[in-house]
């Protein structure tokens, strides 16, 4: 697969304002960055389990379901760069 | 012989806190000192915090193991009521509200949390260059670069600004800087030190780990931080060892492997003939040295920028100036704040690697890189698994050059992620390795040697790497500032 | 032309747990705003998730009773896409891996709407396929202001189920009875509340109509906005034919998303669909992979309650209830845990279900805070059973009962209702009303039998409705003869 990326198309993805020199630059030193991953698709990984899951991980860590403190909601809206009432604001959301 | 106190190891400074020679206050007092003096050059900090060391050393209780030591912190690992900026834009002003794992547990052994160090922002760099608020310097060598991520951490250690201090590696972070700057950096096997509470770069291959000045204190830091942790899922049910115990066992008989691939073309003849040094006085002392081979060592670079960037693209996406950090001025709807939030806090690197990491996941290209990628992980991991077969440890460089110049590589990413070539197969492999100095190159810049270790044998490590250190007095030099 | 309708429905439920999916914060409905919240659920940068065990094994309980496959092995994935209710902007939820696959829900009568439940289509048993069931986090909750809207992150992270259908559903009516029979069974395994008023069971609807005939699907639009299961079938009884008649006219159903609003009964267009979203899904790395069949399958069974159709079959064979008595008792299971209760030990079945069904409920109480206790219901069918009471009076009981709450046999002796069984005074009363009606004596002694009424009301008059009828009946028969 020769890698086609389209920077802009991407940031928009990643809700990423660029500008257009920044774009621009972008566009080209991933491609250059691209190009050079390219040669793992060359590699011969038939020896590799086509499982979703690794094998190597350890299994059922789990929590049990029972309580733990809740941080006051003064340090819950402390960083909010906008809060009213107790809630993080933001612009109105449109659904 | 008496040193000044922020020359001192932490094993030497317990030993007098102890004795009744000195006072933690004595410490914190040498350290802001010194601090003031050097860092104007060095510019390791981001913050120091006097008062509340200084308040903290008052109450210091020395019974317990790190008692009355000032440690120095990278600014992606939260403190409660601190700043933890990660050397961006968008974090600036944040304040944390708990605190992290690490934190929590070296507060808990009596450590004082001095002050937080400079990083490539987010942790995304191999030269500190990309922090957004300062250019830390090497201290070797002011306008050479410190390494990085971790640039600050181990710059504050090597120029005797912290007794020790923490730092994070996702592909050589630690152990890079450690190299470039002639201190003792450890990179524990994935899973052994909690991550809750680091600012999460790439999940799968980071992990918290000490700087110091002596192989020694890094088992004592080792000790204080590591073990499973309930609020993190990735972290392992394996007992911790006496770390210390392991620093008095012989060297002989130690099988070490000397993998091919790290000594081929692009390797510094300066660092080339230190590594070779050492791989002389390894045999010396009785162990036994041995060719091995990682064939896929070739492919980590790649694996890596696909890993870490696809990971990081995903982390850092809750950096929306809804809930915290910089929200833009721009009136808007949510769409436009995000869009320009995260334009205007995220520097150049970052917004390069999230943009390469949202596109290898995306629809289409998922198989083709990240799928492939976390393949070739595998083949990265069997490598290190054959090559323990037959051996205990293995001997690389840890960085292929000595630290390069402030600027060199800014403009050509592909070149400074080639600078890590030696310590992303490690992250890789979720083995431990640690960079420890090895002698100074003709400019006077120091090499390291890194050793790595399989999962979970960081006693291993410690036991040869302490046998080297004091044999040689690598460790005593100190750049003149 | 002959069209059909193919539905098919994503339903998420809400996981009734202590505490939510990844942290430790109460999951409770109705808190003071964002006092539920922590660095976890906040997204804070450095928190990390730890899957909560319990809720994986309710979803397990959940499939099983569903008749899904269990997943012998299982992960969880990220799910890109901003939203300011969405706290790290990727959703942990599970994409190829899910705890549960397939299984079904069989459409019984009584699941279907009460004017229906006479049709075909409602006895024949339809089976709906299901295409899965996985767990995820919720998000948090936005209101909506004027230019503005604030978040309450109380909800983010809690449990959630989805479960998908298969496109089997063909009409408003086995939407509801799927839904009805969906949320049955959420009760019943004490899975969830499942209330949809209160979102914690949440439908979305994909409908498209095509000729009779074809084969492939239509264009689909999906509802949104549907709070309660009858607004899922009149939403249906909209949009169906509203497709119908725009394709019948030759015209064509665009991808859109549509919100039902109930107040004008109509679905109105939201938005047309944009470009499939691109949710970039890769495995959590933060989070270790599950296995069911080591233990949590196991814990799953043993949440498994006795499943309404089971229940009513016991009921109709231990108790002698009719179908339709013992269909609705089972529907719910409090109601049918509350008859259970009253039953007990008690050979008057029938009767108490009799007493619940046609008298209780006739004064619609809280199925769920049911404010008599059940025993109140054996107790009066003991008195009626032992003569105690008539069946007449019973119903004054009833009355008095439902009204404060207290035990028949109180109300009983309180209002003096005991029957009088006293046969010596009831042998006076009937010498007195053969000596007073001398012509309903004689009709009797002539042939006509029903002449007894009359000295039968002239006895009960004498004990002010108290005796026993049977009783009054053996005594006169006895002196006539």
């Amino acid at each position: 697969m020769k890698s086609s990326i389209d920077v802009a198309y991407v940031a928009g993805l990643a809700r990423l304002e660029l500008s257009e020199q920044e774009t621009e630059t972008f566009q080209k030193q991933i491609a250059g960055i691209l190009d050079y991953v390219e040669a793992l698709q060359q590699i011969d990984v038939s020896s590799v389990p086509d499982t979703p899951i690794d094998p190597n991980l350890p299994t059922n860590v789990l929590r049990e379901d029972t309580q733990r403190e809740s941080l006051p909601v003064e340090s819950v809206l402390r960083n909010a760069p906008k809060s009213a009432n107790h809630l993080v604001i933001m612009p109105k959301i449109v659904e | 012989m008496s040193l000044p106190l922020h020359r001192e190891s932490i094993a030497s400074l317990r030993r007098k806190l102890t004795a009744g020679e000195i006072t933690s206050q004595d410490i914190v007092q040498d350290l802001l000192q010194r601090i003031a003096s050097v860092d104007p050059k060095v510019k390791g900090y981001l913050r120091v915090d006097a008062e509340k060391a200084l308040a903290q050393a008052a109450k210091t209780d020395l019974k317990k193991p790190l008692g009355g030591i000032p440690i120095a912190i990278k600014d992606n690992i939260n403190e409660k009521d601190e700043a933890c900026t990660c050397g961006s834009q968008i974090l600036k002003g944040y304040q944390a509200p708990y605190d992290a794992t690490v934190t929590r547990k070296l507060k808990e052994a009596g450590a004082i949390l001095l002050g937080r160090t400079n990083m490539d922002e987010f942790a995304m760099g191999s030269s500190t260059e990309h922090s957004s608020y300062q250019k830390t310097a090497n201290p070797w060598k002011l306008d050479h670069i410190p390494g990085g991520s971790s640039g600050g951490s181990a710059a504050v250690v090597a120029s005797d600004q912290a007794i020790a201090s923490l730092g994070s590696d996702t592909g050589g972070s630690i152990r890079q800087p450690a190299a470039l700057c002639g201190c003792v950096g450890l990179k524990p096997t994935y899973g052994r030190v909690s991550r809750y509470g680091l600012v999460a770069f790439a999940s799968s291959l980071d992990q918290i780990g000490p700087f110091s000045k002596t192989v020694e204190d890094s088992a004592l830091l080792l000790q204080a931080i590591a073990g499973q942790d309930v609020m993190e899922n990735t972290s392992r049910p394996v007992p911790v060892p006496d770390y210390r115990a392991a620093l008095n066992q012989p060297v002989r008989g130690l099988r070490i492997g000397i993998p091919k691939e790290y000594f081929a073309e692009g390797i510094d003849p300066e660092v080339n003939a230190a590594l070779k040094k050492s791989m002389d006085w390894f045999a010396d002392q009785g162990a036994e040295l041995k060719e091995v081979s990682l064939p896929h060592t070739h492919a980590a670079v790649a694996v890596y920028y696909i890993i870490a960037t696809a990971e990081a693209s995903a982390n850092l996406a809750r950096f929306d100036g809804v809930r915290y950090g910089h929200r833009t001025q721009t009136l808007g709807d949510p769409l436009t704040i995000y869009r320009k939030s995260r334009a205007e806090g995220f520097g150049p690197e970052v917004k390069r690697r999230i943009i390469l990491g949202t596109y290898v996941l995306s629809s289409g290209y998922y198989d083709a890189y990240y799928n492939q990628a976390q393949k070739v992980r595998q083949l990265l991991r069997r490598d290190f698994t054959n090559a323990f077969q037959n051996c205990d440890l293995l001997l690389t460089p840890t960085s292929p050059t000595p630290a390069f110049k402030a600027g060199e590589k800014m403009s050509d990413p592909l070149q400074m992620y080639l600078a890590d070539i030696c310590t992303i197969a490690v992250n890789l492999a979720e083995v431990c390795g640690i960079s420890i100095p090895c002698g100074f190159s003709s400019e006077q810049l120091p090499i390291g040697l890194q050793l790595i270790g399989p999962h979970f044998q960081e006693s291993s490590l410690f036991r040869a790497a302490h046998h080297y250190e004091q044999a040689h007095d690598w460790y005593l030099h100190r750049p003149n500032l | 032309m002959q069209y059909e309708a193919v539905i098919g429905l994503e339903v998420h439920v809400q996981v009734k747990t202590a505490t939510k999916m990844f942290c430790g914060c109460k999951n409770e409905y109705g808190a003071e705003v964002n006092t539920q919240v922590c660095p976890v659920c906040l997204g804070l940068p450095g928190a990390l998730p730890t899957p909560n065990e319990h809720a994986i094994v309710k979803t397990i309980a959940a499939g099983l009773m569903l008749g899904c496959e269990i997943a012998p092995i299982c992960k969880f994935d990220r799910k890109h896409y901003f939203y300011p209710d969405m706290p790290k902007n990727y959703q942990i939820t599970q994409y190829d891996l899910p705890l549960c696959l397939r299984g079904g829900v069989i459409l019984e009568k009584y699941a279907f709407p009460k004017d229906v439940q006479k049709e075909d289509f409602a006895t024949a048993q339809k089976v709906i396929r299901l295409v899965r069931i996985h767990l995820e986090e919720d998000v948090a909750k936005s209101f909506h202001f004027e230019e503005q809207s604030g978040i309450d992150f109380n909800r983010a992270g809690t449990p959630l189920m989805e479960i998908v259908s298969e496109a089997d559903l063909s009409s408003a009516e086995e939407a509801f009875a799927y839904l009805t029979t969906l949320r049955q069974i959420m009760v019943y395994g004490g899975i969830s509340d499942a209330d949809m008023e209160k979102g914690q069971m949440r439908c979305d609807v994909n409908i498209s109509v095509r000729p009779v005939g074809q084969k492939e699907f239509g264009t689909k639009t999906e509802i949104k906005n549907l709070n309660s299961i009858s607004g899922v079938r009149r939403a249906l009884q909209y949009e169906i034919p509203r497709q119908i008649e725009v394709v019948s006219k030759g015209g064509s159903i665009r991808q859109e998303t549509r919100r039902w609003d109930d107040a004008s009964g109509q679905t109105i267009i939201m938005r047309v669909k944009e470009n499939a979203h691109d949710y970039r899904y890769f495995p959590e790395p933060d989070l270790l992979p599950v296995r069911t069949d080591q233990g949590l399958k196991a814990e799953a069974e043993k949440l498994i309650p006795e499943l309404p159709r089971q229940k009513k079959e016991r009921f109709m064979k231990d108790f002698g209830l009719s179908d339709y008595q013992a269909e609705v008792l089972a529907q719910e299971r409090a109601l049918a845990d509350y008859y259970d209760e009253a039953v007990k030990g008690s050979s008057h079945g029938a009767a108490i279900a009799n007493y619940i069904i046609n008298d209780f409920l006739a004064t619609g109480p809280d199925l769920n805070q049911l404010p008599i206790p059940a025993s109140h219901f054996r107790e009066l069918a003991e008195l009626v059973g032992g003569n105690k009471i008539n069946s007449k009076q019973a119903k004054e009981v009833l009355a008095e009962m439902f009204n404060s709450h207290r035990a028949p046999a109180l109300i009983v002796a309180e209002k003096g209702l005991e029957q009088v069984t006293d046969t010596a005074q009831l042998e006076t009363f009937c010498d007195e009303a053969i000596a007073a009606n001398e012509k309903s004596v004689a009709d009797y002694r002539s042939g006509k039998t029903g002449a007894i009424n009359a000295l039968k009301g002239f006895v009960m008059k004498k004990t002010k409705g108290q005796a026993n009828p049977a009783v009054i009946d053996e005594i006169l028969r006895k002196k006539l003869s």
